[in-house]
């Protein structure tokens, strides 16, 4: 079991959480070029220890969090909240 | 190769078993192969055999970072299906099966492929017509479908939960053909019958970088020093985007993730078919020659190499088992592992030549990669040898998400981790 630590919630198991991927893909602009669409949305790192991630604390307090994960160990590094201002508001 | 018959079993009874010899070597690595083969899954060895046998492409090597069984080969649910819907599966899988009938054969080793029948439940009238629709285009593909009602159904399988009290089980949809095999006979097969046409299977031998010529790739670098290679073919599922990094493919439509399965102490003869829960939940079980029950059901969601898995999908799978069949309530679960998987974006496998000379990928297996054994064998040896796809895996291309022609199997889009 995954203990995740949401900055509103404290420690929470990982059953409360949604998986979303990978944090490091950004989406490019609506008009960018047409390769840039097929990395964002194809094309991912998969890498074999720390991963930036997105997990969606569903069953809680439904924000949206950046985990830092290692793939290999699930050691987590830190969690925070992925909407900027508000991240800003409480950090 | 020594050949297995009744003949040497008998001789052998009465010689007190001192026939048996290795079935397979441990060469030192040549400085030079026509093709090496990175990774000795299933899917490695049966390239090797394939390219010995069916292209004369003798001059083989495949490379084990473990051992011969320590990855995937041994850690699935051992399922053999081709009930597949979408054109570049449908035509992939259903060559895989045909295969399978005749794989113990073709090997002179018993694979113990058991067509036993995959029982899919349907629980909705939703469900149900889903399903119709997919066995239906199956049965115009000519591969092999049928629909069980529910009195058939109670005929065949009666300590099914039938009617549970909230989701009664309408019916099943059912490849007959399909069925389960020995997992390691599989590998073990493979690298008999692949040793035996001369093909080097080296183990404990790491694949550490790629040696460059201009733009191509002429061979690898291995803890056990430089080998030289006309053509390379990756077969490292689980692995595939570390490796494609280190042989500069950048990267790929993968995430690997962790898939659990459970062995649970061994029973008489309870479960006579491959009884798969869908929908609702997610749960398979067989019942292997040994007594064991295996099953399994969801990914642990979530990008992992960690070889094992977490308790909440454990949870989540026995509780789906006490849905269908809660005769089993008491048996025990022996052991737990899990899996290295490649979660393609559509779901579905890719087995072609890459942008970079001399490099051929075989990779993103999803759930997919035990069953798929023999032919993905069978079309990477046909394309590492003529450098073209087989019929059956011309749809498998990594350029089919560029070209959005995505193999969507299950219509869920880009996510791996719900393939």
């Amino acid at each position: 079991m995954l203990r995740i630590p949401c900055p509103f919630c404290g420690p929470r198991d990982e059953t409360e959480f949604s998986y979303e991927g990978d944090a490091s893909v950004t989406y490019p602009a609506l008009d960018a070029p047409e390769e840039d669409w097929f990395e964002a949305v194809f094309l991912r790192d998969n890498p074999r220890g720390p991963h930036t991630e997105l997990w969606h604390h569903a069953n809680g307090c439904r924000a949206f969090l950046v985990v830092e994960r290692d793939t290999l160990s699930h050691e987590i590094r830190s969690a925070r909240l992925a909407h900027g201002p508000t991240r800003e508001a409480l950090e | 190769m020594q050949r297995y018959n009744l003949l040497s079993v008998i001789c052998g009874g009465l010689t007190g078993q001192k026939h048996w010899q290795r079935v397979w070597g441990h060469p030192e690595p040549k400085p030079h192969y026509d093709v090496v083969i990175v990774g000795g899954g299933g899917h490695g060895l049966a390239t090797a055999y394939y390219l010995a046998k069916e292209h004369k492409v003798r001059n083989v090597a495949v490379l084990e970072k473990g051992w011969l069984g320590g990855g995937n080969a041994g850690r699935n649910t051992t399922i053999v299906r081709s009930n597949y819907m979408i054109e570049g599966n449908t035509e992939f899988y259903e060559h895989s099966m045909k295969l399978w009938e005749n794989l113990s054969h073709d090997l002179n080793y018993n694979v113990m492929f058991s067509q036993r029948a995959h029982v899919n439940l349907v629980f909705s009238p939703a469900q149900r017509d889903a399903m119709a629709r997919r066995y239906n285009i199956m049965r115009l593909n000519g591969i092999d479908g049928e629909f069980w009602d529910r009195d058939t159904l109670r005929r065949r399988i009666p300590h099914l939960n039938h009617d549970h009290g909230r989701f009664p089980i309408l019916g099943a949809y059912v490849q007959p053909r399909a069925g389960t095999a020995r997992h390691d006979a599989v590998n073990w097969g493979y690298a008999r019958a692949a040793t035996a046409l001369g093909v080097d299977i080296i183990q404990g031998c790491e694949v550490t970088g790629f040696i460059r010529k201009g733009g191509a790739l002429t061979g690898v670098e291995t803890s056990k020093g430089e080998i030289l290679a006309d053509r390379i073919g990756l077969a490292v599922a689980g692995s595939s985007s570390l490796m494609a990094h280190k042989a500069g493919l950048g990267k790929l439509p993968i995430e690997s993730h962790v898939l659990q399965a459970y062995v649970s102490e061994p029973l008489k003869p309870v479960v006579d078919q491959v009884i798969v829960f869908g929908g609702v939940g997610h749960f398979y079980i067989s019942q292997s020659d040994k007594g064991g029950l295996i099953f399994g059901g969801d990914l642990d969601h979530y990008n992992s190499y960690a070889q094992k898995g977490n308790l909440p999908v454990y949870e989540h799978v026995i509780a789906a088992c006490m849905q269908v069949l809660p005769c089993l309530g008491r048996v025990r679960v022996l052991r737990q592992w899990a899996g290295l998987v490649d979660m393609s974006m559509d779901g579905s496998p890719f087995i072609t030549k890459t942008e970079i000379p001399g490099l051929y990928l075989n990779a993103g297996w999803c759930y997919g990669g035990f069953k798929a054994t023999p032919a993905s064998g069978h079309t990477f040896a046909h394309t590492i040898a003529r450098d073209a796809p087989h019929p059956a895996n011309a749809g498998l291309t990594l350029s089919r998400y560029r070209e959005g022609r995505q193999i969507d199997e299950s219509g869920r889009g880009p996510v791996p981790k719900l393939h």
